[in-house]
């Protein structure tokens, strides 16, 4: 789960960790009001959306007065914001994180996230602050001190310390970014995060160390320890389909093609968007139905097919192991006589009691198609949706 | 000969009672399995569809020599159950539960360094050895024993490559769903070193998906140290940057864990990689 700066700070601060003073705005009063809150002063105004490279799409300015702060807001909000991160349509921005401004000595870099290959947490920092890691890590590797941090006893103030004399800070310094370090880990670890980044973490002119951006991703098989994090989830930041599929529990993720997919598992979803793009067609989505796809599943997985108004055609691949091919073919019949499907559907099915299902497709006066394989399927609903 | 599990496993149940418990639990018995009991804290004593219960694994140990465990607990619950079979020095431990959060693996995993059980998932279908014996969802009428071993971290794409090669004759020897989290116990590199060993075994099918780099490190390994043909297969080729496909592991990141970097990594380990799913079975039986 994704959160925006403003909430990822207000979070990071409740454990400890420095943050410019700010608050966020919906309108540019508000935003007026708050820099003038805030002393008047110089003011940084932040577009909230979930994704980075906000800087250069235009959506951060720093300006030198609360009446310049509150003209910005007024031209940044409503605007359609386009970075690296978020496709040619851009997000619109709805709100803005007001802060005061800061001066700058330094910038670093400073991340954390779990390790795959490790199977533990590492802690990442770099000089190059404001950079993309990505980029640095392409460009130089070496120039990214790591460290693994055990599960069982936490980060361990050497650690800490190893990365901030490593990255050349000043005695008087080193203390308090171990603190930060150490606040930034107690954060991840309370808030079941996957990752924090703070891009960049910044040395003022008088020596504080602060976070001047700030990025957390929350594990999603943790949020049922976090109920208070349902808050947090911005709406207008998701698909409004994905949103309904997620009501009915299905898996869903909207692309841009015009062949609806639904499937069970998710490495065959994805193995059916696949096999549909070497057929010469685009799949118009993922949907993983589940192991146990039951009548009601089928029927939800069917109006958000047809919510999308791009898909043309619909394939139905499924491998029924624990699921009966008998009880999906009842499922898809019902489903389609309720809803009207008025695309071509094509099914592939194999497994438990195949040949039962397929009768019950040719019998019911349904136009279905079949087809045998997977590679047989693709290439029909390809022609299908032409 | 295969691998991990065969006739002689005892295998037990944690969370035997619930629904998916019992229901695997009847079909691992059915398929041949020595299914020896479950575990369900407070229902020990009691017999569940004629399995003896226990209210801890190291009760279950003691009183039925078992020597697998399968894991089919409700996710807040589910890495303790493997550090509890861990502790009560289970071989072989299976979890399917998918949903665990990572810190948790994280810390199961951590408590397993140093003790002598191996982890198969979690959030994965399980293992099953043709003609033997089974742990986990794998439905076991569309094996047959034969020559090839799977492994792979998605349950119904594994059952695809197991159905192709059952059609075709050559059978499968054991296929080891390893799960589709992003960290788990067993790696790609863990099976295929079992796989070597296994007399059995004449080639074997690979299937990953988009996120990570295990792939690769799978790739790197195979080009050192494996011997045997492999066919490989990479769900994901149009999977979206950024968005994570169903599996909690299945995401590109950073531009990392793309299904073109894993296909041309196992492509330059001698790995046949083949485009399409429907073609795993054939591209096994044109390498044996």
């Amino acid at each position: 789960m994704k959160i925006h700066e403003y909430q990822a700070k207000a979070i990071l601060a409740r454990h400890g960790v420095p943050v410019p003073r700010g608050e966020v705005a919906f309108s540019a009063e508000e935003a007026g009001a708050i820099a003038r809150r805030l002393g008047g002063g110089v003011t940084v105004v932040k577009a909230q959306i979930h994704a980075g490279g906000r800087g250069k799409g235009g959506g951060v300015k720093v300006v030198k007065d609360a009446t310049i702060a509150e003209e910005t807001a007024r031209q940044m909000l409503g605007m359609t914001l386009v970075t690296h991160q978020t496709g040619p349509d851009g997000r619109k921005v709805e709100r803005l994180l007001i802060e005061e401004g800061v001066k700058i000595a330094r910038e670093l870099y400073l991340g954390l996230l779990v390790d795959r290959a490790a199977g533990c947490p590492i802690l990442m920092a770099s000089s190059d602050g404001g950079m993309d890691i990505e980029e640095v890590a392409e460009r130089d590797p070496d120039a990214i001190r790591r460290v693994a941090v055990s599960p069982i006893t936490g980060l361990a103030g050497f650690q800490a310390r190893q990365i901030a004399f490593g990255l050349g800070l000043a005695p008087a310094q080193v203390g308090k970014a171990v603190k930060v370090m150490q606040a930034i880990y107690d954060t991840f670890v309370a808030t079941d995060a996957s990752m924090i980044e703070i891009n960049p973490l910044i040395v003022t002119e008088s020596g504080d160390i602060i976070a001047l951006d700030a990025k957390v991703t929350f594990d999603d098989n943790a949020l049922y320890r976090h109920p208070e994090f349902r808050d947090l989830r911005d709406l207008a930041e998701e698909d409004p389909l994905e949103i309904e599929a997620s009501k009915f529990s299905l898996n869903y993720i909207r692309l841009d093609g015009t062949i609806g997919c639904m499937v069970n598992g998710a490495g065959l979803a994805m193995a059916t968007m696949d096999i549909i793009k070497l057929a010469g067609g685009a799949p118009a989505n993922f949907l993983d139905v589940g192991g146990g796809a039951t009548a009601e599943q089928i029927r939800n997985a069917f109006k958000i097919l047809m919510s999308d108004h791009n898909v043309k055609a619909v394939f139905i691949n499924i491998f029924g192991g624990i699921l009966r091919c008998d009880v999906l073919a009842e499922g898809v019949i019902a489903a389609v006589k309720e809803l009207g499907v008025p695309v071509p559907i094509v099914i592939r099915m194999e497994g438990t009691n195949v040949e039962q299902g397929k009768a019950m497709l040719r019998e019911s006066g349904l136009n279905f198609t079949t087809a045998d394989t997977m590679g047989d399927g693709a290439d029909r609903v390809v022609a299908l949706a032409r | 000969m295969a691998v991990l599990i065969d006739k002689s496993t005892r295998l037990i149940v944690q969370g035997l009672t619930g629904r998916e418990g019992t229901f695997h639990a009847k079909a691992a018995a059915a398929y041949g399995t020595q299914v020896v009991g479950g575990v369900t804290p407070g229902k020990g004593g009691t017999t569940h569809e004629e399995f003896p219960v226990y209210n801890t694994v190291a009760d279950a140990v003691q009183h039925t020599g078992a020597n697998a465990s399968v894991i089919f607990v409700p996710p807040p619950f589910a890495a303790d159950a493997i550090m509890e079979a861990a502790d009560a020095e289970i071989a072989l431990i299976v979890c399917i539960t998918e949903g665990i959060p990572v810190l948790d693996t994280m810390k199961a995993l951590a408590f397993m360094k140093g003790r002598r059980s191996r982890l198969i998932g979690p959030n994965c279908p399980g293992l099953i050895t043709a003609g033997q014996a089974k742990a986990g969802i794998i439905p076991g009428h569309i094996c047959t024993e034969g020559r090839v071993g799977i492994v792979s971290k998605s349950g119904t794409l594994t059952y695809e490559a197991i159905h192709q090669l059952t059609k075709l004759g050559l059978g499968q020897s054991t296929c080891i769903g390893i799960g589709g989290d992003p960290l788990i116990g067993t790696s790609f590199i863990d099976a295929l070193e079992l796989f070597a060993g296994d007399a059995q075994t004449e080639a074997v099918v690979m299937i990953g998906e988009i996120g990570g780099s295990a792939e690769q490190e799978a790739a790197a390994w195979i080009q050192a140290h494996f011997a045997k043909p492999v066919v490989g297969f990479i769900a994901g080729q149009t999977a979206p940057p950024g968005r994570r496909m169903g599996h909690a592991g299945a995401i590109i990141s950073g531009g990392k864990g793309t299904a073109d970097e894993k296909m041309a990594a196992l492509a330059a380990a001698g790995v046949t990689v083949v485009k399409s799913p429907a073609d795993i079975g054939a591209a096994i039986a044109s390498r044996l």
